[in-house]
């Protein structure tokens, strides 16, 4: 049997539900955002900064990066353990992943709610 | 997504960042990349959505399943023109 020690949940079922689930929120934001910038083809920076001036925008804009985050560690998690044979090229690959996602994290914070 | 935040990031920082991304945003290459970007994560769109409603027991059986890619592909190609036309 695998184990499966390094997969987001340890668990395949949880992993699968979070993928799925983070596939709908990622695209209802994709939606939101595309819609926004087709409603407005002539965008001002007073428009752009007074929708990310809602506390309900920055929310979901992070909740977004969120599911973003998980939804890309499953899907790079699942490629690295079919693909990618010899163990330590596995981790590293894995390493650069997790850290890329983290940089990810801390600069959507940075922007949404920094300064 | 470097990409994408990095845009996020000179859209919101100031109006003059926001002026120069719309700026920058005119050269041809910084249209490409855009498109690229777009195209990428519309047919992920198209894809992932086909991939749901195979979750759901829609499109299960081989002929189905036939239909569902063409369908797929046919529809990521259109998105990926339309984003064309959007970005140009």
């Amino acid at each position: 049997m695998v184990t499966s020690v390094t997969n987001f949940s340890r668990s395949g079922l949880s992993d699968w539900v979070l993928q799925r689930v983070s596939a709908v929120i990622l695209a209802t934001y994709a939606i939101f955002i595309v819609g926004y910038l087709l409603c407005t083809p002539e965008l001002t920076f007073g428009q752009w900064k007074e929708l990310f001036s809602m506390t309900s925008v920055r929310i979901y804009t992070l909740l977004a990066v969120l599911a973003l985050v998980a939804h890309a560690w499953v899907g790079l998690w699942t490629i690295a353990t079919d693909y990618i044979k010899p163990a330590l090229i596995r981790f590293l690959f894995n390493a650069a992943v997790i850290g890329t996602l983290f940089v990810l994290v801390v600069w959507s914070i940075e922007i949404l709610w920094g300064l | 997504m470097i990409f994408v935040l990095a845009a996020l990031d000179m859209s919101l920082a100031s109006e003059e960042s926001f002026n120069q991304l719309k700026e920058c945003m005119q050269s041809p290459v910084a249209k490409f990349i855009t498109w690229g970007i777009l195209s990428a994560l519309g047919y992920h769109f198209v894809a992932g959505i086909k991939h749901l409603l195979m979750d759901a027991g829609i499109g299960e059986t081989l002929e189905g399943g036939r239909v569902a890619s063409i369908i797929t592909l046919v529809l990521g190609g259109l998105v990926i023109v339309l984003a064309g036309v959007w970005v140009w």
